[in-house]
């Protein structure tokens, strides 16, 4: 009896002390108030959601705000003054950087091909993707699938994973200009999700069963082969101020390097990286 | 005197401000017309090859407008005609208001009911292509211009009707023949204005043709395939680096876009005229209705379509 007593005791002792000691990250928001707006890169967007989720649930002064547009808007948007935080899938370009931004790169994430789950090809290699792209590979029995024509997908102009993609899996080759275009991430994958004979590419954090990423020259596109660098087709995710961070946003930056925000990260598909 | 003073006011600072939106779109949209090494006015769009062509959106806009409209044309006269038939009264009043309601729905939710009913139909049924394609979003502009042009056409066939009616039953007219015989051969000039505003109004919207015509920048060789509008193409491209040669593209299609709409008002403007100068003081009477209608109608549009609008200026 005594000793349940005393376990019971304990057991309580350490649930009032566990919410404090996993809440320590997100308490720097403590007596603060303000709104943080971010803007941009849609691939951040999961990362940020759950970040924002966890601060206004602590402190309900502070709000945060997040908007997509691409990457293009991101530095744009920050620039201007518009938002605090602007986010991009890609480095900034010099005439971003010019206007004084300053880039905090916190996640590292692979752009992978996707296809839809009923596309019995299991993988691809980097010269039937550019091939594909370019309009030489039309039909799927050409690379091991069933014989249907293969639709193209690709990003928009301002997209940061198009940026990657066309740079690092089809070292620029061109891609034909029959491709559709869909402006984000999440349009991609419903697109692909529900058209059989759909090619496109995502960001690795945006994959789940309703698509299906084929491996990549035997290399399946994994967080693990993203970090390791096995898998060759990565960029890193930035956040971008107009000079040095301050006040709110400088504590938001912290948190997202926070092991919470590392957490975060991770849950979304993407592997922390910490401050350099 | 005071109220005559503050019309001629106000018409001033509307004139300034339309004449201060085709000069700060011009003036953008100058080192693109005067650089003889810009890519803009060429057929091939490759960003990453450095090639900025529009004019296969151009060729686009006007593609999806013309579909919109001969699809939508007939059926618009058929309600217009079938509204004007005494028989079917009672039904004609429910089409009416139909049509007003048909007018108010936001376009996004004809993109979005499309984009999961209309695209894998047109994908299944006709196995060309992903369904993200010109005949998609042309049926849905078809929708969306109908009203447009169904009010315009009865605006100027109902009292024309109206005050016929009584004299084509003295002569032994059934409703059908006035319907054929004289309302609808009376009604040249409103049909033409409801085909030059349908047209104009499929052109400048955004959304339909962003979420449905699959974006490829692309000349189309039938209505399967994917085209890029040039409203389209400025809602995709607005985003990228300020000052990137994608970006001062931009101002381009705005100003051909605003050049389009232009000439489009112009020619109503001028079918219009053109009537008034050759017919009696009745017509000119129905036809000033009809214009009144028009303009209700373009600014109800305008004022629920303001974010394409936006876009497009």
């Amino acid at each position: 009896m005594r000793t349940k007593l005393t376990l019971a005791g304990l057991l309580a002792c350490s649930l009032s002390v566990l919410p404090t000691a996993f809440a320590a990250d997100v308490d720097v928001f403590n007596g603060q108030s303000g709104t943080i707006n971010i803007a941009g890169g849609t691939a951040h967007i999961p990362v940020m959601k759950q970040a924002a989720k966890s601060i206004m649930k602590s402190n309900h002064q502070v709000r945060v705000t997040i908007a997509g547009g691409g990457s293009g808007v991101g530095a744009k948007q920050v620039a201007k003054g518009l938002v605090d935080i602007g986010n991009t899938g890609r480095p900034l370009k010099p005439g971003e950087a010019k206007h004084g931004l300053v880039s905090f790169p916190f996640a590292i994430d692979g752009v992978a091909i996707i296809v839809n789950p009923h596309n019995p090809v299991q993988g691809l290699t980097q010269k039937q993707v550019s091939d594909i792209y370019a309009g030489i590979i039309t039909n799927w029995q050409q690379v091991g699938g069933e014989n249907r024509d293969i639709n193209l997908f690709t990003r928009d102009e301002a997209s940061g994973t198009r940026s990657v993609f066309v740079k690092k899996l089809l070292h620029k080759s061109p891609v034909i200009n029959s491709a559709n275009v869909v402006p984000s991430n999440g349009a991609m994958k419903t697109a692909i999700a529900r058209d059989p004979g759909a090619i496109g590419y995502s960001s690795v954090g945006y994959i789940d069963n309703t698509v299906k990423a084929p491996m990549l020259d035997k290399v399946k596109p994994t967080n693990e082969a993203c970090a390791s660098g096995e898998y060759p087709v990565v960029r890193k995710l930035y956040m971008n101020t107009k000079g040095e961070p301050q006040g709110l946003t400088r504590k938001f930056i912290d948190y997202i390097y926070s092991a919470d925000g590392a957490k975060f990260i991770q849950e979304s598909g993407y592997i922390p990286v910490s401050k350099s | 005197m005071m109220a005559e003073r503050l019309q001629q006011i106000c018409s001033a600072v509307v004139l300034i401000l339309i004449l201060a939106l085709f000069g700060f779109l011009f003036w953008f949209a100058l080192p693109v017309f005067i650089n003889p090494n810009s890519s803009t006015f060429s057929l091939a769009w490759q960003p990453e090859q450095g090639q900025f062509g529009i004019l296969s959106m151009l060729a686009a806009s006007c593609l999806l407008g013309l579909v919109a409209l001969i699809i939508a044309l007939p059926v618009a006269l058929g309600v217009c005609g079938f509204c004007q038939l005494e028989q079917y009264k009672k039904y004609s009043v429910w089409i009416r208001r139909l049509i007003r309601f048909m007018a108010g729905i936001p376009t996004v939710v004809y993109g979005i009911a499309a984009v999961f009913l209309l695209v894998p139909f047109i994908r299944e049924t006709f196995n060309q292509g992903s369904g993200f394609s010109l005949l998609a979003a042309s049926l849905m502009l078809v929708l969306l211009i109908l009203p447009v042009m169904v009010m315009v056409l009865d605006a100027y066939c109902q009292p024309l009707t109206a005050r016929l009616s009584q004299t084509a039953a003295s002569m032994g007219f059934t409703s059908p023949q006035l319907l054929f015989h004289v309302t609808l051969p009376a009604a040249k000039p409103a049909i033409c204005s409801a085909a030059l505003l349908g047209f104009s109004r499929a052109i400048g919207d955004t959304l339909l043709p962003l979420m449905l015509a699959g974006n490829a920048p692309q000349l189309a060789s039938s209505l399967f395939d994917s085209v890029r509008a040039l409203t389209a193409h400025i809602g995709l491209v607005i985003a990228t680096e300020h000052g990137s040669a994608e970006y001062n593209s931009l101002f381009a299609a705005g100003f051909l876009l605003l050049c389009i709409n232009l000439f489009i008002t112009l020619s109503v403007r001028k079918l219009g005229q053109s009537q008034q100068q050759g017919a009696g003081k009745k017509v000119r009477s129905d036809l000033a209705l009809a214009t009144t209608q028009v303009t209700n109608v373009n600014t109800s549009i305008n004022t629920q379509s303001c974010s394409d609008n936006r876009q497009t200026t």
